[in-house]
């Protein structure tokens, strides 16, 4: 099976501040992860590898320091890595990101599968996915909890939905979203490691994807930020007070009163 | 969620001075007319077996031709999985933009622009984001965010639409289903939801929010290490990779108040809070908040609902 496994790199952290002088996030101080759910994504394609034999590409666009990511991609398990980077890529929204990974993809010889996570915890779209999916003519399925069986042109998978859990059956070549719950990821080993270092991380520009320049970046872009700001924490809060027991006297009292028990 | 929409919906149109039509795809659907009662001015229905079940392919298909044919403004829809994994397939087909998951919908009149409001790092950062120059402007809404109005008299008219199954082929097959919930109350359409979080400790103290939830005739929530734990099954999880819920009354155990948790929890009425850290953040969003130890809490609660 060849497989690409899509990466972003965020902020290692959501609990992230605006500038009130710039109305820009402040960035500094964050280390930049692999986005978590991306990992689950990485370790599924690197199972299916182990299962089924292939190759894993591990895909990702963003700034030149994203190759780190990479690496660590590559030291888990990953064949090859990829990194669409180009100043023409910067302000991308999930359609021009779509667009452009979607471009590398169409150079990878004999693509079966694309993994993506589910969403990624900075933008928590869950966008990318199923764009590039229509991007590329691949069917779709998102929040897949487990691969059951892929065969020649076809897969059979299980996704989580609200109430329950699909078995579904789709056509290869395919894009799919999981979720945490489908592996454990492993960590890199010594060999892969060492592997890592010596990997040559390929790195593509718009030039070099034959992109279109009107469909990366902020230009490809149908939507536009016109505003951050952080919400307000209504602080509505009682705290009860007395011993344990008059609390919740009183906590039974006054749901009472207002008819809500 | 739909009547949420429309209600949203009728708002928005109004403001524009323009229709609302809602799409309708399925099979034998029930009460179409309370489609009309919440705003549509305009209903499509496509009526055929074989949008019985969820069928993303189809739908993804029917949606953009209806879009196509009549060019809204605006496309809305739920941010339920369906809605999140099938409306950005809509939006790329049609290279327009979209916004997930939003928590506000607002009209820049001058422009005539969707204003959409939308929670990102995790709810740390709300957007507001615009499509200034595609339509239509698309955006999945969070669910039980809008309050659902009917309006009994309001008039609309269904218009059928045929099914056109040769237009579209699915590459997608829904084999089976299984459904995770046990219990007879659903955490989506519960009055009262009593939720367990880390605090809790482990499986058997569980037992201690299915206890109480027991006596107040309520349904069981968790925040996500519960389910990570195994103590409960996703189904019951909530908060931004679970489930958004608007209950009578939340009652939080053991849980600290991550904005990853409140966020699916801020339109309940009323929020009881038992934590033993006075400073846990769940303070902050509770109307009442009882600072102490959860399993001295419980035990006394329950036996004092039971007895009076």
């Amino acid at each position: 099976m060849n497989i690409v496994v899509c990466l972003k790199q965020v902020p290692g952290t959501t609990q992230v501040k605006i500038d009130p002088e710039t109305n820009t996030l402040v960035r500094q101080g964050i280390k930049n992860v692999v986005n978590p759910y991306d990992t689950y994504a990485l370790e599924e394609g690197i199972r299916l590898k182990e299962r089924y034999g292939g190759k894993v590409t591990a895909l990702s666009m963003g700034p030149p320091q994203a190759e780190e990511m990479l690496r660590e991609a590559i030291a888990s398990g990953a064949d090859e890595a990829i990194l669409l980077s180009d100043r023409a890529f910067a302000g991308a929204d999930t359609l021009a990101t779509a667009y452009t990974l979607s471009r590398a993809i169409k150079n990878i010889e004999d693509c079966d599968l694309v993994i993506c996570g589910r969403q990624t915890i900075d933008g928590d779209t869950g966008q990318v996915g199923p764009e590039l999916a229509e991007t590329l003519g691949f069917s779709f399925v998102s929040y897949v909890n487990k691969i059951e069986e892929a065969a020649a042109g076809c897969m059979r998978v299980q996704r989580m939905i609200e109430e329950g859990h699909e078995t579904i059956e789709t056509s290869l070549p395919a894009v799919i979203s999981v979720v945490k719950e489908i592996n454990v990821p492993r960590l890199p080993s010594l060999r892969g490691i060492a592997r890592a270092r010596s990997t040559t991380i390929t790195i593509l520009t718009a030039n070099d994807l034959g992109a279109d320049m009107n469909m990366v970046g902020l230009a490809g872009s149908a939507t536009k930020v016109i505003r951050i700001f952080s919400p307000e924490r209504a602080c509505r809060g009682k705290i009860l007070e007395g011993d344990l027991e008059t609390q919740v006297t009183g906590l039974i009292e006054k749901l009472r009163e207002s008819k809500i028990i | 969620m739909d009547f949420e929409l429309l209600t949203k919906g009728r708002e928005l149109a109004n403001t524009l001075k323009t229709e609302l039509c809602a799409v309708c795809l399925g099979h034998n659907i029930n009460d179409i007319n309370q489609l009309i009662k919440y705003g549509a001015d305009k209903v499509y229905l496509i009526d055929d077996p074989a949008l019985a079940t969820n069928q993303e392919d189809l739908y993804t298909g029917e949606l953009v031709r209806l879009i196509r044919e009549h060019k809204p403004e605006i496309f809305l829809a739920g941010a339920t999985s369906l809605g999140r994994s099938l409306i950005p397939r809509v939006a790329a087909i049609l290279r327009t933009g979209m916004s997930a998951d939003c928590t506000g919908l607002d009209i820049d009149t001058e422009n005539r622009w969707l204003l959409q409001t939308k929670p990102s790092y995790g709810g740390n950062i709300m957007a507001i984001i615009t499509c200034p120059d595609k339509r239509p402007q698309i955006a999945s809404v969070r669910p039980r965010v809008f309050k659902a109005i009917p309006n009994s008299n309001h008039q609309g008219q269904i218009i059928k639409v045929d099914f056109k199954k040769e237009a579209v082929t699915s590459r997608t097959k829904l084999l089976g289903f299984v459904e995770d919930i046990t219990e007879k109350v659903k955490i989506e359409d519960a009055d009262i939801i009593v939720a367990g979080g880390r605090g809790v400790g482990k499986m058997e103290n569980f037992k201690l929010i299915e206890e109480l939830s027991h006596v107040l005739g309520a349904a069981v929530g968790a925040t996500r290490p519960p389910v990570d734990e195994g103590w409960t099954t996703y189904s019951h999880q909530i908060g931004q990779t679970g489930k958004t819920v608007s209950p009578k009354l939340y009652i939080a155990c053991g849980i600290s108040g991550a904005v990853q948790h409140t966020a699916g929890i801020s339109t309940s009425e009323t929020i009881v809070a038992i934590n033993n850290d006075p400073n846990a953040p769940i303070f902050e969003v509770a109307t009442y908040g009882i600072v102490g130890d959860l399993f001295q809490v419980l035990p006394l609660l329950i036996r004092k609902l039971k007895s009076t």
